[in-house]
Order: structure tokens, then sequence, then C-alpha cells
């Protein structure tokens, strides 16, 4: 009997791990950064592995976004002629390229544009986990000081962007 | 009016499921003939009324009505008539309601076509998908209602996704919910052997075409869509271990596990209760993947409505519907006796480790697919999981299968001899290996043992399934020796498929080139043995999108092969920018052209591709899709209907 009875069993674990799941919604994590600097980090640009981009010289001075995004991420897809219309509406927006080859994400950013004014590519994901990335595409509002002020998870959508990312920025904006 | 009417058919349909569900089941208990005849006439109703609600629903879009939510959420008065009558199924609330009409005329089919079954196991079959339906359509009138209305009625529509508004898209779903919903049956017949207690060969009889010919659907389904990720999300890659993709590749995998342990059933008698756990599963799959895509656990493009009260909804029915089953299975299994006795060296054995493979790869699938979700849940951290953990977990699991799928059909059931199976195939060893060689050096370049491997893998799946026939036709009676059950005519078909689709996947991920240029008009770019001449680029005006079309003559040898019209385009509506790559496809090659951003003066950027043989990948699909129809249609599941009854046990009540 007992035998017969572990697929139930089996199931019972699963359903609890998927009602767990539920209550946590993936794109409401609250992250334990908001409200502290952006950890900071050296990596090679996207563009070219001879040039280092530096967090803490980019992610400073000027509100920013930092988008997390990899060529092998199909919401990132989706995403991605949102973020070339916020680069042509003049928000600065900084790309991490996670876990992805350099080969694949220069032809993401030839084949869809580039709306960003800097990538990082971070191919083992190590800064990623500095950055507690859960998956791509996240993306996080950056002040003058480099204060992580709010972290978004999945593709940024125009509703989101009026209700929550675009304000914040414009009140970002007009801080010191 | 249209609304309201599709909204009355739909509750009238949820009615006629609560009949279909309650007075069969509780007839069969109880033993009363007049209400398990209500059964049959209840699953026709239910078919016609939902059939009825999803026309109104179609029409709503057809005739712009744009008072109804949904209909101005994802259509727009200039999208052109298909991609209105496929935005019924574009998004949450239609798909359900597809799902549901898919799932009430697989029933009414079964209430058609399955005369010789007894009258009380018919009537369980059909009461346990009338219950499954009962939640599905309670979950579209309390969640998910397509038919609300939107007052006051803005003056036009959304627009549909830019990325649905595609051929390959609009037929995907139907195909893939046939396929998924198609495993409902089995999954009836199944908890309908369970409850009467009679798990015997005639019930695996009655499953096995109902269950080919879903199958044969999921593959169709899962092959348009790898098909449309290609062309449409670029890139040339067919296959992205997305959530929603493996939500459909899990159950496949399962199914294709089921009509491999159903044959033993049927042949044999043997593994009753194994193929009953995986009729349940292969259904439970489908109702997860429904629950994963749905319910917004797992971000993924596909999740298009994501919704807690509808994933609450989902999981509790998901939770009813498999923990009920698996109960009785627990109840029930333990009486159901296994007499078959075979061999370490058999066919049964041998399929059953075909089972064990492809249950290990479907549950490697959804370990990948929930992880970043059982991490979390544990509170261990955040992990994302990408393809780098698919590709190599699961060509451990998938390469002895592929070899094993050669010699499967020849081992003889019971007892075989290795010796002797070991001098039929010793020569196809290495003919596949040379073959395999040959291949590569005369149109490729040989040196890479990976394709290597997949080539010969695919000879030798190839030779082994024709080898049968070769025998047959040289020992037996000579041509009279090709008269054999359209099953066995099936499975070689399937399993050539499966040749085909190595191919395909060897050659194209090992030998497509591709290159990123700067093209000005009047200049062209070589790749691959082909020039790729641009002619410019001149404005297009669609229905409901402007573009930039790139001309592009493709020559080789001097010889013009094709031209090339890749688009990018801008949609009007949703301000959308989408890239439509060009493709010449062939046998033997696809050219592929795509529009990068346009540079200085009227130079643009442009990504070439050359893929050899990606097309065999979806041909190997094909394949055995018409395998599994083929199988399906063998003569002795219609004439089972002559010899055929179904014992039941009396005492044996649920």
């Amino acid at each position: 009997m007992l035998k017969y009875l572990l697929p139930l069993g089996l199931f019972a674990a699963l359903l609890i791990l998927l009602g767990i799941g539920l209550t946590l919604n993936p794109r409401e994590v609250p992250s334990p950064l908001v409200g502290r600097p952006a950890p900071t980090f050296t990596l090679p640009r996207l563009d070219d592995p001879e040039t280092p981009f530096d967090s803490a010289e980019q992610l400073r001075g000027r509100v920013s976004l930092f988008n997390v995004w990899a060529s092998w991420c199909v919401a990132c897809r989706q995403e991605h002629p949102f973020l070339m219309q916020l680069a042509r509406q003049g928000v600065t927006i900084y790309g991490l390229d996670y876990k992805d080859t350099r080969e694949a994400g220069l032809r993401w950013i030839e084949r869809l544009g580039n709306p960003y004014r800097a990538v990082a590519f971070d191919a083992a994901g190590k800064v990623a986990i500095d950055w507690g990335v859960y998956g791509v595409p996240e993306t996080f509002v950056i002040d003058k000081q480099g204060v992580i002020r709010y972290k978004h998870i999945g593709p940024i959508t125009p509703k989101d962007w009026e209700e929550k990312l675009g304000p914040l920025v414009d009140y970002l904006e007009k801080q010191p | 009016m249209t609304a309201e009417l599709g909204q009355l058919a739909l509750i009238f349909a949820l009615l006629m499921a609560a009949v279909q569900a309650f007075f069969p089941l509780a007839g069969a208990a109880l033993r009363l003939p007049a209400w398990v005849a209500v059964a049959r006439p209840a699953a026709r109703a239910q078919a016609l009324f939902l059939a009825v609600s999803f026309y109104c629903l179609v029409q709503s879009f057809v005739v712009n009505d744009f008072s109804v939510r949904y209909v101005a959420e994802h259509s727009n008065s200039a999208l052109p008539l298909f991609y209105r009558i496929a935005a019924a199924w574009g998004a949450h609330e239609g798909s359900v309601l597809l799902w549901a009409l898919i799932l009430g005329l697989w029933t009414a089919a079964v209430s058609l076509f399955n005369r010789a079954l007894s009258e009380i196991f018919t009537a369980r079959v059909l009461g346990v998908l009338g219950l499954v339906s009962v939640g599905i359509l309670a979950f579209i009138l309390f969640t998910s209602n397509p038919f609300d209305r939107l007052l006051p009625a803005p003056p036009d529509g959304n627009d549909l996704n830019p990325l649905l508004q595609d051929f390959g898209l609009a037929v995907h779903p139907p195909m893939l919910y046939m396929g998924y919903v198609g495993m409902a049956v089995p999954f009836a017949f199944a908890i309908a052997a369970l409850m009467s207690g009679t798990l015997d060969i005639a019930w695996a009889r009655w499953s096995r075409p109902w269950t080919l010919v879903a199958w044969s659907f999921l593959t169709l389904g899962i092959t348009l869509g790898s098909w449309w990720a290609y062309y449409e999300l670029g890139w040339g890659g067919w296959w992205f271990w997305d959530p929603v993709e493996n939500a459909s590749f899990m159950p496949w995998l399962m199914a294709t596990a089921l009509i491999h342990s159903l044959a033993v059933t049927e042949k044999r008698g043997a593994f009753k209760v194994w193929t009953v756990l995986l009729a349940i599963f292969a259904f439970s799959l489908s109702l997860l993947g429904m629950f994963l895509v749905r319910s917004g656990v797992l971000v993924s493009v596909h999740a298009f409505a994501n919704d807690p009260e509808r994933g609450l909804f989902i999981l509790a029915f998901l939770g009813l519907v498999i923990g009920a089953s698996l109960l009785l299975y627990a109840i029930r299994a333990p009486a159901v006796k296994d007499h078959a006795r075979f061999h370490w060296f058999s066919r049964e054995a041998l399929l059953l480790v075909n089972n064990v493979l492809l249950v290990v790869a479907a549950a490697s699938v959804l370990l990948g697919t929930l992880y970043p979700l059982v991490l979390d849940a544990l509170g261990l951290g955040k992990i994302s999981v990408g393809p780098p953990y698919f590709g190599s977990v699961f060509a451990p699991v998938t390469a002895p299968l592929f070899l094993l799928a050669g010699i499967g059909p020849l081992v003889a059931w019971r007892r075989d001899d290795p010796a002797r199976l070991w001098r039929q195939v010793r020569w196809l060893v290495p003919i596949s290996l040379t073959a395999a060689a040959v291949i590569a050096a005369l149109w490729f370049r040989v040196g890479d043992l990976v394709t290597l491997a997949f080539l010969a893998t695919a000879f030798w799946l190839g030779a082994t399934a024709l080898l049968p026939w070769w025998q047959r036709l040289r020992r037996r009676e000579g041509w009279r020796g090709l008269r054999q059950p359209a099953g066995f005519y099936g499975m070689t078909l399937a399993h050539f498929g499966l040749a085909v689709f190595l191919v395909g996947v060897g050659v194209s991920n090992h030998y497509s080139v591709e290159r990123t240029v700067r093209l000005a008009p009047g200049d062209s770019a070589e790749l691959g043995g082909y020039r790729f001449l641009f002619q410019g680029v001149r404005a297009f005006d669609g229905p409901n999108y402007g573009a930039d079309e790139g001309i592009f003559e493709v020559y080789r040898d001097g010889e013009r092969v094709a031209v090339l019209r890749p688009q990018k385009r801008f949609y009007r509506v949703q301000r959308n920018v989408m890239t439509e790559a060009a493709i010449d496809p062939g046998l033997r090659r696809d050219l592929y052209v795509a529009l990068g951003e346009p540079l200085e003066g009227d130079a643009w950027s442009v990504r070439l591709y050359v893929k050899p043989a990606v097309r065999w990948i979806w041909l190997g699909g094909l394949l055995m899709m018409a395998g599994g129809l083929l199988a399906a249609a063998d003569r002795r599941y219609r004439t089972a209907r002559a010899t055929a009854a179904v014992p039941v046990s009396v005492n044996a009540t649920a």
C-alpha cells in the first residue's frame, strides 16, 4: 500500500511548494538592497573586452536604470522595444549582460538596437549574485548618489513605467 | 447581444457539464441505467453549448465589438480579419475558452466513437471528463470571463501583441491544446478503469488510439511552436527552454512514455499499474503546465495574464483532480495482479527502460522549470536556470533512448537472445558510423565528434527502423511481407521521423554560419558560398503597421537563387518595433536575412545566416505526428468493436 501512496505524497509536496510559490510574487520580491548604495564592481564592457565598466564611476551623478538582461531570455526580447523607446526619451539606461556569450549579446544589440549607454558583460553571473538578481530581466533604479531606489522584476511594460518607474525617476531627477 | 448570448451558452455548458459528471458517475455506482444513459446526450449538448459560446466570442472579434473588454484589449479595427479571429485565443480568457471547447469536442468524440464500450464504462469516462470540464468552466466564469463588458466602449482596441500576429502562432495554440486536452481522454479511461476495478487488456486497447491521436496533435503543436520561435523570435534558434515550452514538452515526454507502455499492456498484459500512473501523470503535467503559464509563478514571455486569484483557483483545481486521482490509484492499484513474466532481455524490458528514461527526462525538465521557485520557496536564495542546465542534463538521458529506439522493435516479446540480435544488427554499427563520416565529409567538414554522433545515431535509427521491412521482403513471401498492420507502419514512420529530427539538430547546430555586415545599397556580402546583394530599402505599408523593407538578391555561382525581403516593422497601435526576418527555406539549407539598425546614409546593419538542414527538425516532428496518426488508424482498433465486451465486476463499484 505504502509504495502506491508514494505518487500522492510527492504530489502533495509539489502542491505545497506551488502554494508557497503563489504567495511569492516573483515581480515583487523586496530587495534588501533598496535604499543601499549599489554594489560596486568592475567588469569588461560587452562591446570591448579591453575597456572596463566601472560601476562606482558610471552609476553615479545621474539617475539611471540598471537593466539586467541576456540574449537567451525570451522575456527580455519582449521588453527591448520599450527600452529603446525610453532611451529615445532621454532616460539613461545601463545594461548588465548576464550569463551570456559575448557574441550572442553583441548580436542582440546589433539586431534589436542599443538602448544602453554602456553594457557590462557578466559571463559568470558573479556580479548578478551581489546584486541579488533572481532572473532576467530585472531593472534597478539608481539615484544620483548611486543608491538603489527601486527594483523591478520582469519586463518593464508601459504601464509599469507610467505607474511606478516613471514618476520615481522624475522625482529623483528633481532631488539634488 | 452576441456577448451575452456567449455568456449564456457558457453557463448552460457549465450546467450541462455538471449533469454529465453527476448522473453518469452516480448512475454507474448505484446501477441506475436511466442515469447512466444521460452521459452521451449530456456530453454532446455540452460540446454544442461550448461551440456556440466560442462562436459568439469569435463573432465579437469579427465585428470589432470593443464594448467587450477582452476584444478591446486584444484587437483593433485595423487588424486583418484572420488575426482578429486568431486573437480570440491570443490571450488568457479566450485561450482558456478554447481549452474548454476542445475538451468538449474530445468528450463528444468519445461519446460518438466508443460504441463497443459498455454503457457503464462509457458513463464513467464521460463523467470524469465532465468533472474536469466543470472545473475549467467554473474557472472561466468566475475568474476569466471573456464576455465582460467594458463601458463606455473605447473607440478602438489596443491591438494584438505583434509577436502573435503571425500565421504560425495563430494555428499553434489550437493544435497544442488538442494535444494537451486530448491527454484528458486516456486519463479519464484510466480513472474509469480504476473505479470499476477492471484494469484489463481491453482497457489498454481502447485507450491506445485516443492517446495516439492526442500525442500526434501535441507533437504537431510543439513542432509549430518551435517553427514560430525560429522565424519570429529570431537568432535562428528553434528551442529556448522557456518555461512555457517546457510546459508543453513535459506532457509530451510523458505521453510518449504512455504510448509505449500502453503497447506492453495491450500486447502482454504487463505494466498495468504503471500505465495507469503514466496516464494520470501525462494529464497532470498538462494541467501543471497550465498552472505555470497562467498563475504567474514563473516569469515568461508567454505568461500573458498573471493574477494570483487565478493561480489559486487553478492550484485548487489541480489539487482536487490530481490528488483525487492519485488517492484512487493508491486504493485500487494494490489489488491489480500483474501476471506477465518477462526475461531481462525482451521487448518488455527494453520498453521499461524507455519508460524510465522518458520519465527521468520529464522529471529533469520539471526540476529545471521549478528550480528557481523551489530555491526561493525554501529561502535558499535566488538562482536563474537557463539553457545551460537543460543542455547538460538532457543529453545523457536521451542519448541511450535514441540508441534503444533502434533495437527495441527488433527484440521479441517475453524473451530474446542478445546474440541473435547482435548477429542481426552488427553490420549496422559500422555502416552508421561510416555513413555519418561520409556525409559530413561530402557536404560539410568532418571534425566535430558531437555532430558525428548525432548523424551516426540518426543513421542507426533510420537503418534499424527499415531493417524489419528488409528482412520481411527477403525471408518471407516477397512483397506480401510488406502487408503489415498500420500500427507497425506508424511506429516505423515515427522512429524514422526521430532520425530525421536528429539529422536536423546535429547538422544545423554545428554547420550553420552567420555574419553581421554593414551594407549600403549595391553592396554585397559572401556567406557559406552565397552572395547576398543588397538592393536597398523601400517603405512598405501594412494594414496596422508601417515597415522598412529591404531587398536582397541571393546568388550562388553567379545564378540568382532567391530574393529576400526582410522587414523592420513599426506597429502603430502598440508602438512596437518588430524585426520580420525573410527566409528562403529548403531541405538542404535555409537562407535567413534580418534587418538590424539603419546606419549612416542608406546603409543598414544586416544579419545573414545560412542554416543547413534546419527544416529537418520540423520535418522530423511532422513525420512523428504522421506516424502517430497512422498507428491510431490501425484496423484492430475498429474491429475491436465487434469482439470486445467489457467485463464489469459487479461487486467493485466506486
